[in-house]
């Protein structure tokens, strides 16, 4: 068989050491009206060059963004990752290895846990990050969760209608077996940016938490200035989502805005898009709060010679250890994924993290103001962005084939998630998008 | 930079973060500038990033192939962990999920435009429905625990509809931690019940405490013993007869395919880790993914959205009022399902059988050389893993804690120790399959080879690991005064 070395000979002797005769001998024990079901009704096994070819007919059905000119983000997003990536995390040391339960044999995946969640601290301006959750999604679900474990007597969480429609469905799916949680709906305004004056005038002493968008799903950069003096002056918590940390190389992060949790995806930074997973949740907060974090954090400690050596920390918090009473049920922290963002950070660096910031927020306003001007379409909100953007496309549905047919994908149509914003398309544009691109996109809206 | 140090026997992990590396304006990342501005108002921005790394791209590769040394990985060491399925990843499955067709899809493009994604995803249900019994599967969850709170909420969703979403889940002393604190995210109370002598679960322990508030029981046959679950259907009629469901914690299923279906076993729900049973690589801790298998009658509870095949094309829909929503975003961990999917069809139906068969026969032949020397806390006949305790050693003051840490001195990664927590000083052995017969031969002269020492050189045992990069590690300060993160020295 493909990939178990048991030759015959060795099944035998095997076998006889165990003091059986028949593999059948092994599984007796098991009822025999289920053992009598138990054959498997599928295919048999395939060739190598078989399974490859067949798996190459599957990949060939689909539109990558090689192929096509795709204008999309909303969560996901095309950026250059640079081959040495994929160099370390196909090391098998890195990939083949599990959870670091024993760090004498893991200093390598904790050590770049350790520069992970520093790197985290840094890009988003906070005390503490832990060492990744699933998705940003779930990440955001559990900075309410963390939250709901903080604010004892306070149950309502105000989510902003900005925030990613799927993130909003992941965190109402979270919470909905919990009874002392309500969420509240939070409108957004003409800039696209979160309602503050509805804020003020819902927040009182049962108010939990704020959780928006940072930049949002329609790109805009949050007010967080307003915002977080209106959480302060109710005593709620304030927790941003990104879910494009990119943009943290420019903007101003969340912990100069005084933010309490600042969670997000973290695909952006070095992971594929592969039809949006795996990717990462990153999760940092202030240090007040770190007993009360959910998912695995690495902590520096020495050895008996003085040693500097790392090993997961504050694991009382957790589901192997305290069950039921654990912070989070979470058991994994994404860490090859978590890794890959480690090294695009490191091999970007400093100067390379925030030129790359700036050639999406420039190459995106360029495209905006080009569309706006030449194609005639109409910025459907005022605030500002940072690499998407949304404007109406009057005419989307019939317009749309011809786009198709030009192998564009403008954008996300965001009807389906806001039945007020019809004909508007979420377009993102990145450093992948390259001016062929943006020329061809422009030339399709202007109907040529 | 920090001091160096090597220490005795040439040992020191001696790897600089690489905060505390580089030299400031390198980077390795070449982009020209782009013309024009961004326009956004000056107090929005930040300044430079204050202690990002400055390194080239050499560098920085040579730091974590550095780091990666540091490591042990399935591919330079055996590393029997139980109840993790370390097994051979293989190499055509990375492959094939770094193609650009699967690699360079975006979740929001137009589903004509993901065709080959989607019959992927919907071919990968149907076939873990078959392997496991089940009637329908949802790929959303990331990863076993995630995989736990959708089915407790599936479980939820159907008795709400019913009329009561109960109280309480029953869980085994057995259980892996993550189903009393996934039990605990879903909103239920967690009812522990012991196992008996042997590991097992005896139907007369459930009858004790299964009445009309308990919403399921949680079951992970294999249990974290090895043993398979003989009384499960017995059990299964015992929930079920009040009104309550069987969650199976699928994390064994290497011990099953071919050999027993968890859906005929009177299994309502259950996750399956793809990580473990399907070969996709550990990843040092993720990502995973944890799909959900369930019986016909909790099909309308499944996350959305879900896959259908209309004529020949596939569709997403989200038009299922019962649904518990959603537990991820997109399609959950995507790139993991191909390497699954990959290898289900690169096994085929003959290979999976021959899987199991050979993970029960790798465990039977461990315990078999091993039972001799260490104690064997269940006499009851193992399947895919199995569990030895340091009763024997303990005369010698020798722990299991001890014996870990000894084997990495052999070469050898250790089994998962101190679990189960009803066994005391557990070492939980999971061989897998593709694992020869020399290596197991191998792992076993060091266990004696250990045991011995215990006898002869407690000292020795009890002082090890005296090879690896660091010895061990003062993991009682790391949480008296957490150090999280680097940061700059103060001056």
């Amino acid at each position: 068989m493909r990939y178990t070395p048991h030759t015959p000979s060795d099944k035998e002797q095997m076998l006889q050491a165990i003091g059986l005769s028949r593999i059948e001998e092994l599984v007796e024990h098991i009822p025999r009206s289920l053992r009598e079901r138990a054959g498997i009704s599928l295919p048999q096994g395939l060739t190598e060059v078989a399974v490859k070819k067949r798996m190459a007919a599957l990949a060939a059905k689909n539109a990558t963004a090689q192929d096509w000119r795709l204008f999309l983000g909303g969560g996901i997003y095309h950026h250059a990752i640079p081959s040495a990536v994929d160099a370390i995390i196909s090391r098998s040391e890195f990939s083949t290895s599990y959870t670091p339960y024993q760090p004498e044999v893991s200093q390598g995946t904790l050590q770049a846990m350790y520069e992970f969640q520093t790197l985290i601290c840094q890009l988003t301006g906070m005390d503490v990050a832990n060492a990744g959750l699933y998705d940003g999604a779930s990440a955001a679900a559990e900075a309410v969760l963390m939250a709901r474990r903080l604010q004892e007597g306070r149950h309502r969480v105000f989510l902003s209608l900005s925030l990613h429609p799927q993130y909003r469905r992941v965190i109402a799916t979270y919470l909905k077996n919990l009874e002392d949680v309500e969420l509240v709906e939070t409108p957004f305004t003409e800039s696209g940016g979160t309602d503050v004056e509805f804020l003020k005038g819902h927040m009182d002493e049962k108010a939990m938490c704020v959780v928006v968008g940072y930049p949002n799903f329609f790109g805009v950069i949050e007010d967080l200035a307003v915002i977080q003096e209106a959480c302060d002056r109710a005593g709620a918590l304030l927790a941003t989502v990104t879910t494009e940390p990119v943009s943290l190389a420019l903007l101003k992060p969340p912990g100069a805005w005084g933010v309490d949790i600042a969670v997000g995806e973290g695909q952006s930074l070095g992971v594929p898009m592969a039809l949006g997973g795996p990717g990462f949740g990153f999760f940092a907060c202030q240090k007040k709060f770190i007993r009360s974090m959910p998912g695995r954090l690495a902590g520096e400690t020495v050895d008996g010679e003085g040693r500097r050596g790392f090993v997961l920390t504050l694991s009382t918090r957790e589901q192997h250890i305290r069950r039921e009473k654990a912070t989070s049920n979470i058991c994994t922290s994404q860490t090859l994924c978590v890794l890959a963002a480690t090294v695009f950070m490191a091999t970007l660096g400093k100067g390379g993290m925030r030129r790359l910031a700036e050639v999406n927020a420039r190459r995106a306003h360029r495209t905006r103001e080009r569309l706006v001007k030449e194609a005639g379409l109409v910025p459907v909100f005022t605030g500002p962005f940072f690499n998407e953007f949304v404007l109406k496309v009057s005419g989307w549905a019939e317009r749309r084939a011809r786009f198709i047919s030009n192998k564009i994908v403008p954008g996300i149509a965001l009807a389906e998630w806001y039945p007020e914003l019809q004909d508007s398309l979420l377009i993102c544009v990145t450093e992948m998008n390259e001016e062929e691109e943006i020329e061809q996109l422009a030339r399709t809206f202007c109907g040529r | 930079m920090r001091e160096r140090s090597a220490g005795a026997n040439g040992r020191g992990s001696d790897a600089p973060l690489i905060f505390e590396s580089g030299s400031p304006g390198r980077s390795g990342f070449f982009w020209p500038e782009e013309k024009g501005a961004a326009e956004l108002p000056p107090e929005l921005l930040r300044d430079e990033i204050s202690g990002f790394p400055e390194m080239g791209e050499f560098e920085v590769l040579r730091h974590f192939t550095g780091l990666s040394h540091l490591n042990f990985g399935i591919e330079s060491q055996f590393y029997p962990l139980g109840s993790c399925t370390m097994k051979y990843n293989p190499k055509v499955n990375e492959v094939v999920a770094r193609l650009p067709g699967f690699a360079l899809l975006h979740p929001l493009a137009p589903p004509e435009l993901i065709q080959g994604a989607l019959e992927l995803l919907f071919q990968l249900e149907r076939m873990l429905a078959e392997i496991s019994g089940m009637d329908d599967v949802t790929l959303q969850p990331a990863a076993g625990a995630q995989g736990e709170l959708t089915g407790l909420m599936l479980i939820r969703a159907c008795l709400a509809e019913r009329g009561n979403p109960r109280r309480k889940i029953i869980v085994p002393d057995t259980a892996h931690g993550t189903n009393p604190a996934s039990s605990t995210l879903c909103g239920y109370e967690v009812i522990q019940i012991n196992s008996n002598k042997q590991g097992i679960i005896e139907p007369a322990a459930v009858e004790q405490v299964m009445d009309e508030s308990v919403a399921a029981l949680m079951i992970t046959n294999p249990n974290t013993l090895g043993v398979f679950e003989k009384n499960i259907q017995a059990i299964a009629d015992l929930v079920h007869r009040r009104g309550g469901l069987l969650y199976l914690d699928g994390a064994n299923l290497n011990a099953l395919m071919g050999i027993a279906k968890p859906g005929d076993m009177g299994v309502d729900v259950l996750h399956i880790n793809l990580h473990k049973t399907f070969s996709t690589p550990h990843g040092g801790g993720g990502p995973g993914a944890g799909p959900v298998g369930v019986k016909a009658f909790l099909r309308h509870y499944l996350p959305v959205p879900r896959i259908q095949k209309r004529d020949e094309a596939y569709e997403l829909r989200e038009d299922f009022p019962k649904t518990v929503g959603r537990v991820r975003s997109f399609f959950g961990n995507f790139g993991v399902l191909v390497r699954a999917y990959t290898y289900i069809i690169s096994l085929g139906a003959d290979g999976l059988e021959e899987t199991s068969r050979m993970a029960l026969l790798n465990a039977n032949y461990l315990k078999k050389k091993l039972e001799e020397t260490f104690h064997l806390p269940s006499t009851e006949p193992c399947m895919h893993e199995c569990v030895f305790t340091d009763r024997h050693q303990q005369k010698q003051g020798v722990s299991t804690l001890d014996i870990a840490k000894r084997l990495l001195d052999y070469g050898f990664h250790p089994p998962t120790i101190y679990f189960p927590l009803v066994v005391s000083g557990a070492l939980m052995i999971e061989p897998t399959e593709t694992e020869s017969r020399e290596t197991l031969d191998a792992f076993a002269d060091a266990m004696i080879s250990i045991a011995r020492e215990a006898k002869e050189n407690p000292a020795l045992v009890k002082g090890a690991p005296h090879t690896t990069p660091v010895g061990r590690l003062d993991e009682a300060r790391a949480a008296r005064r957490p150090v999280l993160r680097w940061e700059p020295r103060k001056d």
